[in-house]
């Protein structure tokens, strides 16, 4: 099996992308001098974002349409999970709101902390850079995850998380939207996986905000959330 | 009388939302739903005045009015219907194409030196 020399050959980093061919060489050159396992699952960009991605040194799978940001990290996942020596698997956004320093620590806290699951939060230390509309919304978002799982978190709805490989084997997100985040949640409540969050620092940037996803978009995922609800359990 | 039916109606509607996946049974009782109204709707054509008898009969005033009602029942049914089925592939065309970009992604894989396995 290829040893890579470092203490994290057992990280791999899934970055779900979508269109972006100005940021995404950055990220992944950044993500990969820590970590050099990283996977881009490619839904369907328009851009040449693979082709930069892979260029920059990500492994890319790709989407040969596009199926929606969930869907993306579940291929991801799964293609981790393919091989036997990945003990974590990091979501990690491509736009570059988040830190590699984070994952550093989250990953540490994965570790020594025995959790199944870290996830980060804007929150647990003030949260001040987080635009004001954005964090009514994530504040709903928080009491509807307390209300629908009995998760207690401070940020419901957040891309940075490190799984172990109990954890990224037991969630099977099916949710292919932006759902996905909830879907994860629920799925961490009902498998009872041990998760505990991780301070993290979220860098707004007028690329990433414009990129980020409207605030409207909580009706559809309230949609795919209740409706997944109705539907039965598929094989 | 009519209003017990609808409400009836409107709550099986609901309870299907929630029965198991797509069966050939599911698929036949559709089916025999549809010939059903296609030949009543053949029968209210030919004798209108039957429909007004089956209407007075639950309590509706007019005939034209109980085909409304079943008219909007009927849609309730079938819009739920194609909705879960519309679903329903769609996840098999997540499922399909992620298999398509992992096969894809495993092939790349083994021809690539051993230094690059992911």
């Amino acid at each position: 099996m290829t040893n890579f020399g470092g203490r994290n050959d057992d990280v791999v980093v899934v970055i779900p992308m979508f269109n972006e061919a100005s940021v995404i060489p950055d990220v992944v050159r950044s993500v990969r001098a820590t970590f050099p396992r990283t996977i881009c699952v490619d839904d369907g960009s328009t851009d040449g974002s693979a082709q930069l991605a892979e260029a920059a040194g990500a492994i890319v799978v790709r989407h040969p349409i596009n199926l929606g940001q969930g869907a993306a990290i579940q291929t991801g996942i799964e293609f981790a999970l393919s091989r036997s020596d990945v003990g974590y698997v990091v979501t990690f956004d491509a736009d570059g709101q988040h830190q590699v320093a984070d994952v550093v620590r989250m990953v540490d806290e994965a570790r020594g902390g025995q959790v199944d699951v870290v996830l980060g939060s804007r929150f647990l230390t003030g949260g001040d850079e987080v635009p004001p509309a954005r964090r009514v919304l994530l504040r709903c978002a928080v009491a509807f995850t307390r209300v629908t799982t009995g998760l207690k978190l401070t940020d419901a709805h957040n891309g940075l998380r490190v799984l172990n490989r109990r954890a990224a084997v037991t969630i099977r997100i099916r949710l292919s939207g932006m759902a996905h985040a909830s879907e994860i949640l629920e799925g961490i409540a009902e498998s009872g996986l041990t998760y505990r969050e991780y301070p993290v620092h979220v860098l707004y940037t007028d690329y990433s905000r414009g990129k980020g996803q409207s605030g409207i978009n909580f009706v559809n995922i309230l949609f795919d959330l209740m409706a997944a609800r109705f539907r039965a359990v598929r094989p | 009388m009519i209003k017990l039916i609808l409400l009836a109606g409107v709550l099986v509607a609901g309870f299907l939302l929630l029965r198991g996946t797509p069966s050939a049974g599911h698929l036949a009782f559709r089916r025999l739903v549809a010939l059903m109204g296609m030949a009543a709707g053949v029968v209210s054509i030919l004798f209108p005045a039957l429909v007004t008898s089956v209407a007075n009969l639950v309590g509706v005033g007019r005939g034209t009015d109980l085909i409304l009602y079943v008219l909007v029942l009927a849609f309730l049914f079938v819009t739920m219907g194609m909705y879960q089925r519309m679903s329903a592939l769609e996840e098999r065309c997540v499922i399909l194409a992620r298999q398509v970009a992992l096969r894809e992604a495993q092939r790349d894989q083994a021809s690539l030196p051993r230094e690059r396995i992911g």
